[in-house]
């Protein structure tokens, strides 16, 4: 009490300087996150044009060669990956979109149940999960003489498994603002279930399946974890195709694959952009 | 107008609508003609909005039957009830502009393309919005959306017509004027119309007859000045307009429960527990002592509010009443300062008394009533 009394001047420079502080460390925070997510993509690319057979720093030279390698060596698991990504894309829309609707809209037994199975897959070890996927392609392999393990329908099947929970948690959350009114208004005008699903709730879930593709894509083009089980020879994808490369080579093809990948991946988010903004989307 | 095909009636019979325990709707019977536009008035949680919603088939009901023009719809689902309905959000389709917002229920009755372009046309003149067809619902204000909401309910030829709290997020200078457009273009089609409301001067601006609900019961059915005049119930007494609700016993005179005397100005074939209801704009203030004094009151609070003059007085079991006088003109009732002993005075018409069932007391002899002149020699 007394200090408080015998000390006003203090008591009016304090938030000042509090405020100067907490300015200090909010922009070092954002400087150090800058710099964790921006070092490795520059290094990345630094690293690509190193003229190294085996990466030595400083380099003696710099060279664009690497990147007409890439499609010789990694050509055909780059089209492997981005067929499988379509696929679970695809895949994941079909059986994730109805699923998020029904949890979001409808009320039925076991609910919960079904929406926590829905989501579990994101929260088990890929590793572990790989190997699931694995022996239960295989006893089914067994069983009926499908040959599902080594197949792009095998690799498809076991994505669907980690994209789906995007799909699902984007279309509840995409319908979580929507107006239930707009739909029972559809229906008064004459519209039947069906209907009022295709012409107002999918309208309406727009951004959100949009992000949700967005999502699976990514996490399907980039897994190696299920992949590694279920690869073949002829069919490889990126990921396991750049980690047995790298078994036996430790050059700047590699850092040229990952510079190729961000061009991708950052192309299609600019194409994607044109059409929603991104922003809201993933919000 | 080519609004309505031919109006349906609407028969509601011992419709309930439970949730577990809960009785949301309990026991509705209602009649509504053809052409006729009833209100559904009630605080929130009354049932009203769960009506509606049976009608509209969005809620099954637990009980009871809903029949249009004679015939249970209660086995249609919602898209093949002809019912219109106008939500309080408006729920426009958010991707689709005004026309195609207008259009939709046109389309899914697959009407000829030429057919569906004159009734978009007709329907958007109808609402004053001719010139907007083409834009989004986000750029129309509130207003302009709620015209698109009851273009597109409309455009159907609806049997029925169902608006749910349609004034409630227009702004008040707004909603008397889409209240009246509302019924000009309900009269002027010969619609049958159902409105819910929480608001009784919108509803008693657009009903025909107004339902008042409470607690999933409908109170009293009438016109405005059924309930006006001779409430059926407290509540409907203190709902409709505004009156002062004195709980107490009648016996030879009314004693409040805090303990207060008043002389009522008739006598009732009714004693033991009873609630006396009194408008605020029937009761005059005069002086202490006088002969007509129904009840003494001390002033608490004289407020000039334009056209009225509004006191509040405390009896002396300690209730507070609302009186109301005219502010300005020959009958301008006097101010009276805060502190000021007063009586209050009323005529035998004014004053409303309920039993211990809450059930209007019957009337049974009523003593002089006082004239009017009588009435503003005390006010001045």
């Amino acid at each position: 009490m007394s200090q408080a009394i015998g000390a006003p001047a203090l008591v009016h420079a304090r938030p000042e300087r509090s405020a100067v502080l907490g300015r200090v460390a909010v922009w070092t925070l954002i400087a150090t996150g800058l710099v964790i997510i921006f070092v490795p993509l520059v290094l990345t690319v630094y690293l690509s044009v190193f003229n190294e057979q085996l990466i030595t720093f400083p380099p003696r030279g710099y060279t664009l060669s690497w990147y007409p390698a890439i499609a010789p060596n990694f050509g055909s698991a780059i089209v492997i990956s981005l067929e499988l990504a379509v696929g679970a894309v695809a895949g994941s829309l079909l059986l994730g979109l109805p699923a998020g609707i029904a949890l979001s809209r409808y009320r039925f037994p076991a609910k919960g149940i079904v929406s926590t199975l829905l989501l579990a897959p994101l929260t088990v070890p890929g590793i572990a999960l790989g190997l699931a996927i694995y022996l239960f392609l295989v006893l089914i392999e067994i069983a009926t003489g499908w040959p599902l393990t080594g197949s792009l329908i095998g690799l498809i099947l076991s994505h669907l498994v980690i994209t789906m929970p995007w799909v699902v948690r984007l279309s509840v959350a995409g319908l979580a603002n929507h107006d239930r009114a707009a739909e029972e208004a559809a229906a008064s005008l004459g519209a039947g279930p069906l209907r009022v699903i295709w012409r107002v709730t999918l309208p309406a879930m727009r951004p959100a399946i949009i992000a949700a593709a967005l999502f699976a894509f990514i996490t399907s083009f980039g897994n190696l974890e299920l992949a590694l089980f279920l690869v073949a020879p002829g069919v490889t994808t990126l990921p396991v195709a750049i980690l047995e490369y790298l078994e036996y080579h430790i050059d700047p093809l590699v850092a040229a694959v990952a510079v190729a990948q961000m061009v991708l991946i950052g192309g299609l988010l600019l194409i994607l952009d044109r059409f929603v903004r991104l922003g809201q989307v993933v919000r | 107008m080519t609004v309505a095909r031919e109006a349906s009636s609407l028969q509601l019979r011992g419709l309930s609508k439970r949730f577990g325990a809960h009785v949301a709707v309990h026991d509705v019977d209602l009649n509504v003609a053809a052409g006729e536009m009833i209100v559904l008035l009630g605080p929130s949680g009354c049932g009203k909005t769960t009506t509606l919603r049976m009608i509209a088939g969005f809620l099954a009901a637990s009980s009871g039957d809903i029949l249009l023009d004679g015939v249970s719809i209660l086995g249609l689902p919602p898209h093949r009830r002809d019912i219109g309905v106008v939500f309080q959000s408006y729920a426009l389709f958010p991707h689709l502009t005004v026309a195609q917002n207008v259009r939709f229920g046109l389309e899914m009755r697959r009407m000829r393309r030429d057919a569906a372009d004159a009734r978009v046309a007709e329907m958007l003149r109808m609402v004053k919005l001719d010139g907007f067809a083409e834009r989004l619902p986000r750029n129309l204000s509130g207003g302009q959306q709620q015209r698109v909401a009851i273009a597109r309910a409309l455009a159907i030829h609806p049997r029925l017509l169902l608006l749910d709290e349609p004034m409630s997020n227009l702004d008040a200078a707004l909603r008397q004027d889409m209240a009246r457009e509302i019924r000009i273009l309900q009269r002027e089609g010969g619609i049958t119309a159902i409105v819910v409301t929480h608001d009784q001067s919108e509803a008693m601006a657009m009903a025909d007859r107004l339902v008042v609900m409470r607690d999933g019961v409908m109170e009293q059915v009438g016109r405005q000045e059924d309930l006006y005049e001779r409430p059926a119930t407290p509540f409907v007494a203190s709902f409709i307009g505004q009156s002062n609700l004195l709980r107490g016993r009648l016996a030879d005179a009314f004693v409040t429960d805090g303990g207060a005397q008043i002389r009522l100005a008739a006598r009732y074939r009714a004693s033991g527990n009873a609630c006396l209801a009194i408008r605020p704009e029937s009761i005059r203030i005069a002086e202490p002592g006088s002969a007509n004094a129904r009840a003494g009151a001390t002033v608490r609070l004289c407020t000039y509010l334009g056209a009225v003059l509004e006191h509040v007085v405390r009896l002396d079991g300690g209730e507070e009443l609302i009186v109301r006088g005219a502010g300005l003109g020959p009958d301008a009732a006097r101010r009276h300062d805060s502190g000021a002993k007063v009586a209050l005075t009323w005529s035998a018409d004014a004053e409303r008394v309920f039993d211990d069932s809450d059930r209007p007391a019957e009337v049974a002899a009523a003593e002089p009533v006082m004239t009017g002149e009588a009435d503003r020699s005390w006010a001045r």
